[in-house]
């Protein structure tokens, strides 16, 4: 991209190299915080190692007043802490940019760049002169780095040591050092070098109204507001949190103060296997219950998800998806379970997904999943990914209307059985493929037998061709009600009429948005549609007829989305091209622009 | 799993229970099983046992895994709630349906395929949760439905149908949960009623996982001389080591015993089973003990059983996880949902 403009203000990207369990991530998490609490829009990615000490680790911000919230493929400002990544970090400095390493120990000759500036600070020296405790030299280099960019990007130091207070809330007695560790950064910086730099932040209005949070913690509220009680889960990253998350949110809401009763059990089960068995045994019961997984725990709950669309049992899974196949690369990203996810288990199977495309959706797709699972009386999987998951993201404040009553769907109760001359659990009695259910112990009329094994539409277990099939065609029948029931897609018209369009999903939409940006400064114009859910609704296909030509931008190398699109509307197979990132870190605007140009350029769209 | 319906005969001169149920009304289709299959023995224990505790059937849920074991559901309580899981799952299933709603009576009924070999981790993991559940075992050391291969609790040495010999030790459901922690470890065997039905009134009101192995032979696949998992070789080597007696809530010990033979452990609903020593070495409440029996017995081909451990005072799942005493599944949105305010306070750390 050449029209990159110089003026850096308010409109850069900053990337710290560090060695992870060195406790940079808290310094890096309140660069980030001062510069949001500074009113300027702010993105910022982890690339971490799947290692708990000593691997590289990455952590980029990006400050953008036009809250271009996704990565811009460029590094302004490196800070090099991490000796081990020098070459690789140093070169990856975009012209024109800037390098801060720790001076202590001298850097070869043969590491320079001439088109850089490189920035020298002995943050070991000064924190080993200042600090007697041999950890907290270490945890402390990373506050005097803070201190420094602080004064070379000209960061509000009364919102830092605000900050800092409220990191040590709970710990009062480590602020004092904190401080004087940034103080130590800021000096060396005001003394040595001519600050600020170009590159840096001045205070905005834009961030008011939004919240820094990441994706698990929003999916975790999520359940507590949809009144979740059971949640079940085997630990993998990186879905861990969203547990965490779980619990801490409902000891805070769902414990009696004075019994320490709780209104939710979670169980930490012995696999996947069980974990999404519990969810199942629990929704059966009444309870709404969910699991949080990533790929190798989708693999493994297949059984049941199978089990579960064919005996009509509500679940909510989230899959935060990581790389695969296999094991893969645990903590990098990709949207790659979209086909797994959707025909999960053997047989003819087919299962609603949600894709929240940032932390505001996981919120609400996680309270619109435990309606749609009870609605229809089957598993959703809310695709979410690690990017989302695990990134604090910046969006709006999560609002919660008090009128909300959840959608427990067809289920008859105590009265209503007294008062039924029968109860048949698979009867259609109302055309739109969904059957009545009853929660077991409430009534004798309401006993049924659940089961994976061919069933009539009364229950009762059969191997009558007849009657099976009369069973699977309504379940076809539900799954047209589904696609009248999910989320909408997310459609934004080009300002221009257009016959091309692009088609994502999920964390690929700040990066689709920045594109289309770029894309029609130059002329292009495009329209997009993010998809929200499967099965697509009117709307996608509509949409689709509408252009010529799609590009379809997804984070996976088999184009799992166009695959989808393909296999479930009428659109033309050719008429989809497929734009792809699967580096396992999260898509840039980059890729997309290229290959649009690329398409336009040869004729292929226009 | 399937089925015939059974024609519902009542005749006027049926017993009652205290909830005005004949024993028709807990019985279910008719099995599908061999002729003389050890499940029908406990299908008919189970039945018996329910009438006699005088259980609502629609406030029980029975579950069960894949295999022969686990189409009995389909035989017995005919008005209450069935989960046939898939193969070796039913633990979870129980665990998520305990889980929802704390009241209900749990009852699985697994087999040694089901419990021992591809759901070893969730029957040892329910037993660690000590999940407030009956678990049947129906254990006939083979598989039935796919022919008479061995199952992991087949003996060394046993022979199978077509001649093959086991060399694999066994997996004894018995010990693993004992060294688990369960706290109810029984075994029986289905052609014993008047061991097995005290057995399983007893499990049933257990305040944790009640674990009942029972030695049910399989007529087809398992039944021949040199298998010791056969009605004869069962008969000849079981070993009662404790006789156990069943006493409902607020009745009286009408049965003589001497004193100092008996012993008395009251279960949480005030019900209570009375333990008879039959062997003078077994300590019912000694779990290191009662393992070194049980092992030292199986040296010599033995089978011991009975009520073989009890722990009443161990905490189940839900006092561990001090889960509120309403079932979750019942509890309304208005208790669950914090509401807009919280919300708005919760995202004050987001700022």
């Amino acid at each position: 991209m050449s029209g990159r403009s110089k003026s850096r203000i308010n409109d850069f990207v900053l990337r710290l190299a560090n060695v992870n369990g060195t406790g940079s991530a808290s310094a890096n998490g309140l660069l980030m915080k001062v510069i949001f609490r500074m009113g300027i829009p702010v993105m910022g990615k982890n690339f971490f190692p799947s290692n708990i000490q000593g691997l590289p680790t990455w952590y980029e911000i990006r400050i953008t007043k036009d809250s271009h919230l996704a990565r811009s493929g460029h590094v302004d400002l490196m800070v090099a802490m991490n000796a081990q990544t020098y070459q690789k970090d140093l070169k990856e400095v975009s012209p024109g940019g800037t390098l801060l390493y720790d001076s202590t120990w001298a850097r070869h000759s043969v590491l320079s760049r001439p088109d850089i500036t490189i920035l020298g600070v002995p943050l070991a020296r000064m924190c080993n002169e200042h600090f007697k405790n041999a950890r907290a030299r270490i945890l402390m280099k990373n506050m005097a780095y803070v201190g420094s960019l602080a004064a070379l990007l000209n960061l509000d130091r009364d919102v830092i040591s605000e900050l800092v207070e409220e990191m040590f809330a709970s710990k009062k007695a480590l602020i004092p050092s904190n401080m004087e560790a940034i103080e130590l950064g800021f000096e060396y910086a005001k003394e040595h070098f001519d600050c600020p730099l170009v590159t840096r932040v001045e205070p905005m209005d834009k961030t008011s109204g939004h919240i820094m949070i990441d994706g698990n913690t929003a999916s975790a509220l999520g359940c507590v507001y949809a009144g979740a009680t059971v949640g079940a889960w085997y630990p993998i990253t990186p879905s861990t949190s969203l547990m965490d998350g779980f619990k801490t949110f409902a000891e805070r809401f769902r414990k009696d103060p004075e019994t320490g009763e709780r209104n939710y059990c979670i169980v930490q089960a012995e696999d996947e296997l069980s974990a999404i068995g519990i969810v199942l045994g629990a929704t059966w019961n009444g309870a709404r219950a969910f699991t949080p997984t990533s790929g190798p725990g989708l693999s493994l709950m297949n059984e049941f998800i199978g089990f579960a669309y064919f005996a009509e049992l509500p679940a909510v899974i989230f899959d935060v998806q990581r790389v695969g196949p296999s094991t893969g690369m645990p903590t990098r990203t990709q949207q790659a379970d979209i086909l797994a996810a959707a025909y999960a288990s053997h047989g003819d199977t087919r299962h609603v997904l949600l894709f929240p495309a940032n932390p505001k959706e996981c919120f609400e797709h996680a309270v619109a999943a435990f309606d749609l699972a009870d609605r229809l009386q089957t598993p959703v999987i809310v695709l979410s990914d690690l990017d989302i998951g695990m990134n604090d993201w910046m969006c709006e404040e999560l609002q919660w209307d008090d009128d909300y009553r959840a959608d427990r769907g067809k289920v008859l109760g105590a009265q209503e059985l007294e008062e039924a001359e029968n109860f048949y659990r698979y009867l259609d009695s109302d055309g739109d493929g969904i059957p009545y259910r009853t929660y077991p112990g409430v009534h004798p009329k309401g006993a049924y037998f659940v089961r994976g094994s061919g069933h009539n539409k009364y229950g009762a277990y059969t191997e009558e061709s007849d009657e099976y099939q009369e069973v699977v065609d309504r379940l076809c029948l539900k799954w047209e009600t589904a696609a009248t029931l999910v989320p909408a897609p997310a459609i934004r018209k080009s300002p221009k009429p257009t016959d091309i369009a692009v088609v994502s999903v999920g964390s690929c939409d700040y990066a689709v948005l920045e594109a289309i940006e770029h894309l029609a400064a130059s002329g292009i114009y495009l329209d997009y549609l993010r998809v929200r859910a499967f099965p697509f609704s009117d709307e996608v296909e509509e949409f689709l007829e509408q252009h010529e030509r799609v590009f379809v931008v997804e984070q996976n190398r088999d184009a799992q989305l166009k695959s989808l699109l393909t296999l479930e509307t009428d659109y033309p197979k050719n008429r989809m091209i497929s734009v792809l990132n699967y580096s396992g870190l999260p898509i840039d605007c980059r890729c997309i622009i290229g290959a649009i140009e690329q398409a336009v350029a040869k004729g292929v769209a226009a | 799993m399937t089925y015939i319906a059974k024609p519902k005969i009542v005749h006027g001169g049926l017993t009652k229970n205290a909830l005005g149920f004949t024993i028709r009304d807990y019985e279910g289709g008719m099995s599908t099983l061999c002729a003389g299959c050890g499940h029908d023995s406990v299908t008919a224990a189970l039945v018996q046992a329910f009438f006699e505790l005088n259980i609502p059937p629609h406030r029980v849920a029975k579950l069960s895994g894949i295999g022969c074991s686990s189409k009995t559901p389909a035989y017995f309580l005919g008005a209450s709630h069935g989960f046939n899981s898939v193969h070796g799952r039913m633990p979870s299933i129980a665990t998520g349906a305990s889980a929802a709603n704390r009241e209900l009576c749990l009852l699985g009924v697994s087999g040694d395929g089901d419990s021992l070999s591809i759901g070893l981790g969730q029957f040892a993991h329910a037993v660690r949760r000590n999940l407030k559940m009956t678990y049947v075992i129906e254990n006939n050391g083979v598989y039935g439905l796919t022919k008479g291969q061995f199952s992991a609790s087949a003996d060394v040495g046993s022979k199978a149908k077509k001649g093959e010999v086991n060399e694999q030790q066994p997996i004894d459901p018995v010990q693993m949960a004992m060294a688990q922690g369960g706290t109810f470890v029984a075994r029986s065997f289905s052609g014993d009623k008047e061991q097995l039905i005290p057995l399983l009134k007893a499990a049933i009101k257990h305040n944790g996982l009640a674990l009942v192995d029972v030695l049910s032979p399989c007529v087809t696949f398992n039944d021949h001389e040199d298998s010791t998992k056969s009605y004869s070789y069962t008969r000849r080597f079981f070993h009662r080591a404790v006789h156990l007696d069943y006493v409902p809530p607020a009745e009286e010990i009408k049965a003589a015993y001497d004193e100092g033979e008996v012993m008395s452990v009251e279960l949480h609903d005030g019900s209570r089973i009375l333990l008879r020593k039959i062997s003078k070495d077994y300590s019912v409440n000694n779990r290191g003990a009662a393992l070194d029996y049980i092992r030292s017995h199986h040296r010599k081909g033995e089978i011991v059983t009975g009520l073989l451990y009890i722990d009443e005072s161990e905490p189940d799942m839900h006092r561990i996880n001090n889960t509120t005493t309403t079932p979750l599944g019942s509890l309304d949105l208005e208790t669950l949902c914090p509401g807009a305010d919280a919300l708005a306070s919760v995202q004050a750390r987001f700022r």
